[in-house]
């Protein structure tokens, strides 16, 4: 500890590339970020866990049951499904492919995540699970999972998360869990996560924290970052496969960075294929009506981490707005920090009108309805063909993250509000 | 680093006691008067600047030791209910870091009692963290407490801290290992110097009606760590009631009070006279409890 004191300064500037394979550090952090800027409370309990993931990681057993269940539970593996119709809109001489985490058992990626740590709870004795939810599906991913392994589900989520994706709670009550609903703060997803640490230094022997995304403290972004890698790994084999290359780029939304991270990491070792993330531009960047962290923010602490942050000059954490509530969060997880500040990945907004026409496009030209979160990602390649940014030839896998049903409520009161 | 340290506040503060000494005088002093010392929290800027700074006077003239001052933040994660709808509504009404600093500044300029500033890490980073303590000594504080920041990630503010004279106080919740506390003590013992903030319960702050039943043995067992270096234990959180503060007398040295006070603030937000009144009586019916009776 006293070593680690001399060490750490917040730098900002990254000096260095990014090194594939070489973060966490020992002290959690990628470059500057990460960390574990939490109570004293968690301190001992976040060594256990990191110890507890490491050696499940190198327990055969563990593995086997986790692949095993990821291919039989979940349905993995998820196609990667070439979409001719919608490269036709994106730009002439462009191929698209979708990676279909929509496909994946409970409608989006998230379950390759709880599936992993909810085994780990399991390993660890701990038989009370919490989890934080924003648009629900990491909500129900979770509830999911501890139904099958018999586990106490406890799911935070905020107030106006709550009204917006009544569909998913009560499918998380369906299967067993007890929503609580989080009043505090801006009533979504930043307060839900408030609401489950409070829960977890109270409860810290007895409770196992599903965290939902690549955030929160170390060693949280490395496992659900090794967790969710099985999409990228799926999709580098099987666009080898289809394609014989490895794509020129590759695009996903960013919240906290869940999904982006499990399509990027197993590609950020090839420094030909681009990494996109597409953060939630809201109402457009300039009315700061936005959840675009990377975009807009600039580092700070909040939920364990040092990362990128939407904050005011006094340090105080913004409120955000996005369409989709899955995106509705000021901070993100660390790792991307880090592959903003190398240049290892680039990060840009596309605003909810955006997110909607993706929505419509790919619902109208290849039959398949995403979630308003991927949308973004849609839109936002729509906008670069129309801007001439890809080149004829150009081979794109766009992370399909999940499925629209959830946001179909949503979608038909703005499409309303449009046409009125 | 601890020699490094030393000499760098020495450099600055040549000559003059350093401000975390105060600190240690009031425990010093309470325990010369056969007593532990009463520490009242009050949020900067609840339920209004001005009230939260007659509070804190109010709170001074009822006998208060020192006086935590609260800096609010959007997310106050080990915060109960109470700080944090206090936190909210001082945000509400804009308060910021320089408004908080001023209410310190006026404070010290009326009296001597030892204030510790306690607050989340990211306004101080976004204010920066030297100018931060710079400013924060200035303002007549003596220690800083960060409920979100470990040793592990203590570093840079600990070095800044230091160099201005002010103390960094950890908290010890009763989950942590021995190995770990003896850790934390070490850190926590280097001049300039505090005391360690034990936490009662495993848990965020808030009234509560008793205290956990082995409060006893845990403070023994941090103080079995914390004696050989003399460093001085307060405890909080759940601390409510005079009977409370007469057990803590009898195994600690100082006893923390912050929800019940900030309970009460709200329950008198619409008379200030009675405010005043209010905080300055429960804080001597505390202060009369703080005997170590045989």
């Amino acid at each position: 500890m006293q070593q680690h004191l001399e060490q750490q300064e917040h730098k900002t500037s990254a000096a260095e590339p990014y090194q594939h394979g070489a973060y966490p550090d020992a002290r959690g952090r990628f470059g500057p970020y990460g960390g574990r800027f939490v109570p004293e409370s968690l301190m001992p309990l976040l060594s256990e866990l990191e110890a507890a993931y490491r050696e499940a990681r190198h327990d055969p057993a563990f593995e086997e049951e986790l692949q095993e269940l990821l291919r039989s539970f979940v349905g993995r593996p998820t196609p990667l499904y070439y979409v001719p119709r919608f490269s036709q809109l994106v730009a002439p001489g462009v191929r698209v492919y979708l990676k279909r985490e929509d496909l994946a058992h409970t409608g989006a990626h998230k379950i390759n995540n709880a599936l992993g740590q909810g085994l780990l709870a399991k390993r660890m004795g701990k038989r009370r699970i919490i989890a934080e939810t924003g648009a629900g599906q990491h909500g129900v991913a979770t509830a999911t999972v501890c139904a099958m392994l018999g586990l106490d589900c406890i799911i935070y989520m905020g107030a106006e998360d709550i009204e917006r994706q009544s569909l998913n709670v009560f499918r998380m009550r369906l299967l067993g869990a007890e929503v609580r609903s989080v009043e505090s703060g801006s009533r979504t997803l930043k307060d839900a996560i408030n609401e489950a640490i409070r829960d977890w230094v109270t409860n810290v022997e007895t409770t196992f924290y599903v965290i939902g995304s690549v955030v929160g403290p170390h060693p949280y972004p490395l496992m659900v970052r090794d967790f969710q890698s099985i999409i990228g790994r799926e999709a580098r084999e099987q666009i080898l496969q289809l394609e014989g290359r490895l794509p020129d780029l590759i695009v996903a939304c960013v919240g906290g960075g869940s999904n982006a991270m499990g399509i990027f990491y197993p590609f950020a070792d090839a420094p030909e294929v681009r990494l996109l993330g597409v953060e939630a531009g809201g109402q457009g960047l300039a009315t700061g009506q936005h959840a675009a962290t990377l975009v807009a923010g600039r580092p700070g602490v909040l939920h364990g981490a040092f990362s990128y942050l939407l904050q005011n000059e006094d340090g105080q954490v913004l409120g955000t707005h996005s369409i989709s509530a899955g995106l509705d969060y000021p901070g993100v997880g660390p790792e991307h920090s880090y592959m903003k500040d190398t240049e290892r990945a680039s990060y840009v907004a596309a605003d909810d009108a955006l997110a909607l026409r993706g929505l419509q496009a790919l619902s109208q030209s290849e039959g398949i309805i995403p979630a308003l979160e991927p949308a973004h990602a849609l839109g936002h390649l729509l906008e670069m063909g129309a801007q001439g940014e890809l080149a004829p030839g150009s081979l794109v896998i766009v992370n399909l993250s999940g499925r629209g049903d959830k946001d179909m409520a949503t979608v038909a009161r703005e499409l309303a509000v449009k046409i009125s | 680093m601890q020699q490094s340290q030393q000499s760098e506040t020495s450099e600055r503060h040549k000559g003059e006691a350093l401000p975390a000494q105060r600190i240690g005088q009031a425990f010093a002093r309470a325990s010369r008067e056969g007593r532990c010392v009463l520490i009242p929290y009050l949020m900067c800027g609840f339920p209004s600047v001005e009230q939260s700074l007659e509070a804190i006077l109010a709170a001074i003239e009822g006998g208060a030791d020192l006086i935590e001052l609260g800096l609010p933040f959007s997310d106050p994660l080990a915060d109960g209910a109470t700080i944090q709808h206090a936190s909210h509504q001082a945000l509400e009404q804009g308060i910021n870091m320089a408004a908080c600093l001023s209410i310190a500044r006026q404070v010290a300029a009326r009296s001597s009692v030892p204030l510790i500033l306690m607050g989340y890490y990211n306004p101080l980073l976004a204010y920066g963290v030297q100018r931060f303590c710079r400013e924060a000594a200035g303002a007549g504080a003596c220690g800083l407490i960060i409920p979100d920041l470990p040793p592990e990630e203590a570093g840079p503010l600990l070095k800044a801290a230091h160099e201005e004279g002010l103390a960094l106080i950890f908290l010890v919740p009763p989950t942590t290992p021995d190995e770990r506390i003896a850790t934390i003590v070490r850190i926590a013992a280097q001049e300039p110097r505090g005391f360690i903030y034990c936490v009662s319960l495993s848990g965020v702050t808030g009234a509560r009606a008793s205290l956990p039943p082995h409060l006893q043995s845990f403070i023994a067992r941090v103080r079995r760590q914390s004696a050989p270096y003399g460093l001085p234990l307060a405890v909080g959180f759940g601390v409510s009631r005079p009977e409370h503060v007469a057990e803590i007398a009898g195994y600690a040295d100082g006893a923390v009070v912050g929800s019940a006070l900030v309970n009460l603030l709200e329950r008198h937000a619409a008379d200030r006279a009675a405010q005043r009144t209010a905080v300055r009586d429960y804080i001597r019916s505390l202060r009369e409890r703080t005997a170590r009776l045989p």
